[in-house]
């Protein structure tokens, strides 16, 4: 089992989605990253994605990975957000039938897993419908 | 002036109803239903808990607050069930937010009571000026031992209030608190699910400090029942609010905006927060509101606000409470229910 | 550089290897690479291993493998790139020979992948993904292809059927195969009413959990024509990287580290993909199949599963694709699949292939790739 300290860092992209951009190449980086692969630019600015998005591709895991084994089945998509960034996410609150490329949904903060009986909960983002 | 600047509900979408519960345990449906004014109650879904709900709601609350998060003071969160026996569930939710690293934050538990406690705490720190914004929470998963009169209420939902000084949409104009030590529910460190004391949980319980808060915070304020458009207590169950609306001298009429019990289930921490959310958001500018919650243990916080006319304008920013309630439900049988509430004995 | 040759290869059966250690394992297929070179000492060693730290709790694999091959003191070198491991051990390989640094090299690769539960074994594949960012989010490795599938047939309406063709005609191939894991015909209707894994893909979309490794021996193409071998030369070698999140490519449907390692084999080999007779691709999932054929150019973009199903890549077909049975019925013990592939091509090349022998073959490539497409490896090899 790690350490705490791998969740910890990554808490800034995963509580509130920031990320960074380089306002050369008009690109935003989710997780952040140090340069940027385009221009090669080091001055990245921070900056925090949006909350709402719509399906791009997805598919239902119905043989999970040992820490996910007690909510299988569960949907995980990519979604594009409403400023163009792409991120993977599960997609829940939703019957599978119901989910379709292109439906909009918004994001909803989520435990993802724990690290078993006695280790940390780890949360994190979901994504939900988000209709009308 | 001080008061509530914004406010949030969130309600997981799964609801068990009671007949689904009664055919597991054999018991007979209609009389349940009757006797505890019950129909269904909300689930959480295994990966919901007190601090999810508590960010979500938190944010409709920040939606309607329109602050900056990083100005926050103080993140309290009241629950029963915590997710973490030792560590905060308010450190999260205030990183989710944003208001980390210069906030206070601290748990509450007082049984059923400790999320109007966190909007106690917060409300009064503003008050006396050591904060800007401060922000309460009342939200739970409870739990119900399978089989127990409790597992056909105790349902889960969370409520937040943002406190502050400017934009007000309800002021506040006393809080009052009564309490006294009486074993009426209670959980040991290490059982997973509370145990209860039957028929004493009621008249010197419940009725005894919703009745002794209600009446104290009317007196040193001089009111009277009929001076309220809007009533709120704690509703473990959907007689007991009614019966002690009913005592005190409350008409149905001022009770039924915040009584959401019928079809949400006893959420506990979030039980009398969820109520003022949903009164709020049917409350017209200089609405006089009464909550009074009750805490197992035993005690009683009572709160008396005066809508203002901010309300119109943020009403709409964030879901309403009754549509949380009503809306994209999803019908669980017993044993999803039983599955998602960890009630199903698996291998290691 | 100098010209390369493979003078010996080596694979036993694959499958359920319940007796045999990943030790047991490396070591009978690479003596059966020596003895078919007739040569006892080698220069240098590579491994191809994707994950045997947690498929068996052993790293340091390299000196532990030249150890028990005999070969102490030689270099060993293990390498990974998740699934295209393998490959990349002959690239490097061939990179130390071609270079003059060393004349006799073991490239190789090896997976033991039953001593670990179903779930575990999940985890480990799944680990070539962004741990932080998709396996965080219980995304698995048949998952990673789904959402490649889901997106494909969405973009181009590859149906789910095409899907299925590549697994039944991958089957038929390797039911020739005596090596092959699954040595059985399945029908279309068989693959889309198997288990779902991760929608749309059924467990006979996808690879299976195997046990084995494979082997080649190169050395210098003018030693080996001394040597008086059947010169299979590999004359083109390909490497290149894509972003290991899919949600991070510009076309979720294309494979464009698959398309860049082709483009520089394809360049260095001086051949084009209708100078191809046969190719080895890697098929970990139905819909791999289908992208990598577009990103080799051996159908246009979008039409990968069309071509399936005219049967363009069938044994018979215009150009054959995984006459070994493919990762899908022969399997996939991850780190030795891109070695197996270059084992299928030169017995293809010798005319050793036996049932599923492609008449005239000459020309053969092979594509292994990792993760969900993160890393490609491509060869192009030529009977002289």
């Amino acid at each position: 089992m790690s350490t705490p300290s791998r969740y910890w860092r990554e808490i800034p992209q995963r509580y509130r989605l920031e990320a960074n951009k380089c306002n050369r190449c008009e690109l935003t980086f989710f997780p952040p990253r140090l340069l940027c692969p385009e221009c090669k630019n080091r001055k990245l600015e921070k900056s925090k994605l949006t909350e709402k998005g719509k399906v791009i591709t997805y598919t239902i895991i119905r043989v999970p990975p040992a820490q996910f084994s007690d909510q299988a089945p569960y949907a995980v998509g990519i979604i594009e957000l409403e400023d163009g960034v792409r991120l993977t996410g599960q997609i829940v609150d939703c019957a599978f039938e119901d989910i379709k490329i292109g439906m909009k949904v918004k994001l909803e903060f989520r435990k993802l897993f724990e690290e078993g009986h006695a280790g940390i909960l780890c949360y994190g983002y979901k994504f939900v419908p988000h209709g009308e | 002036m001080e008061g509530i600047i914004g406010y949030g509900a969130y309600i997981p979408r799964n609801r068990i109803k009671v007949e689904e519960i009664a055919k597991v345990w054999g018991t007979d449906a209609p009389s349940y239903k009757r006797g505890l004014m019950l129909e269904e109650k909300s689930v959480p879904s295994p990966d919901q808990d007190t601090i999810t709900m508590s960010v979500e709601a938190s944010k409709n609350a920040l939606k309607r607050a329109k602050i900056d998060p990083a100005d926050i003071g103080a993140v309290y969160i009241g629950s029963e069930s915590h997710p973490y026996a030792v560590k905060p569930s308010g450190t999260v939710v205030a990183e989710a937010l944003g208001a980390t690293p210069e906030a206070h934050t601290a748990d509450f538990e007082f049984a059923c009571k400790a999320g109007t406690e966190s909007m106690f705490v917060a409300l009064n720190l503003v008050k006396a000026g050591v904060i800007k914004f401060g922000m309460g929470v009342g939200a739970d998963t409870s739990q119900g031992a399978p089989g127990d009169a409790l597992e056909y209420s105790a349902a889960a939902g969370a409520a937040a209030f943002i406190f502050g000084r400017d934009k007000i949409v309800a002021k506040i104009v006393d809080t009052y608190a009564y309490m006294t030590d009486t074993p009426d529910f209670w959980r040991r460190e290490y059982q997973y699910y509370p145990q209860h004391g039957g028929r004493f949980t009621g008249e010197p319980a419940y009725f005894k400090h919703v009745t002794g808060a209600a009446r104290g915070i009317m007196q040193n304020n001089d009111m009277k029942p009929e001076d309220f458009d809007y009533v709120i207590f704690h509703q473990p169950n959907g007689k007991f609010p009614l019966r002690v609306g009913k005592m005190l001298g409350f008409k149905k009429e001022q009770i039924e905006p915040g009584w959401l019990v019928n079809k949400l289930g006893n959420t506990y921490s979030g039980s009398s927060p969820l109520g003022l959310a949903a009164t709020l958001d049917i409350a017209k500018p200089g609405d006089m509101v009464l909550i009074v919650s009750y805490g197992s243990g035993a005690g009683s916080d009572a709160f008396i606000f005066k809508v203002t006319d901010h309300i119109e304008e943020v009403r709409n920013l964030a879901p309403l409470t009754r549509d949380l309630l009503d809306k994209n439900k999803n019908y669980l049988e017993y044993g999803e229910y039983a599955k998602f509430r960890r009630k199903i004995r698996k291998a290691d | 550089m100098r010209d390369v040759a493979v003078i010996g290869i080596g694979m036993t059966k694959w499958g359920e290897l319940w007796k045999k250690s990943l030790r047991d394992i490396y070591v009978e297929t690479a003596l059966l690479a020596l003895e078919d070179a007739g040569i006892d000492r080698i220069d240098s060693m590579y491994i191809g291993s994707m994950s045997s730290g947690l498929f068996v709790g052993q790293e340091h694999i390299a000196s532990l493998l030249a150890d028990y091959l005999g070969q102490l003191p030689v270099p060993a070198t293990r390498v990974e790139t998740a699934c295209a491991s393998g490959g990349l051990a002959l690239r490097l390989g061939l990179m130390e020979v071609a270079s003059g640094m060393s004349n006799i090299v073991l490239a190789s690769g090896v997976e033991k992948m039953t001593d670990v539960g179903g779930d575990e074994a999940t985890y480990a594949l799944g680990t070539a993904a962004d741990q932080e960012y998709e396996g965080y989010q219980g995304i698995t490795f048949p998952g990673l292809y789904a959402l490649i599938a889901r997106a494909h047939m969405q973009k181009y309406g590859t149906t789910r059927e095409q899907l299925a063709k590549v697994a039944v005609k991958n089957h038929h191939n390797g039911l020739k195969n005596p090596l092959a894991q699954y040595q059985f015909e399945i029908t279309v209707e068989a693959v889309l009413n198997s288990v779902k894994v991760a929608d749309p893909l059924n467990i006979l979309d996808c690879s299976p959990i195997t046990d084995g490794a494979a082997a080649a021996i190169i050395c210098p193409a003018d030693m080996a024509r001394k040597m008086g071998k059947p010169l299979i030369k590999v004359i083109g070698t390909g490497h290149a990287t894509d972003t290991i999140q899919i949600s991070q490519r510009k076309d979720m449907t294309w494979l464009e580290a698959t398309y860049q390692a082709a483009k520089q084999a394809y360049a260095m080999a001086d051949k084009k993909p209708e100078d191809i007779d046969l190719i080895e691709v890697h098929d970990c999932f139905t819909i791999a199949e289908i992208c990598v054929t577009e990103a080799l150019g051996i159908v246009d973009k979008g039409k990968g599963g069309e071509a399936v199903e005219a049967g363009l890549t069938a044994m018979e077909g215009k150009i054959p694709v995984n006459t070994s049975g493919g990762l899908k019925s022969k399997g996939h013990p991850v780190g030795a699949t891109g070695i197996a592939q270059v084992v299928e091509v030169t017995k293809q090349l010798r005319g050793e292939a036996g049932e599923r022998q492609v008449k005239d073959a000459r020309v053969g490539m092979t594509q292994n790739m990792g993760g969900s497409g993160g890393s490609s490896v491509v060869h192009i090899l030529e009977r002289e």
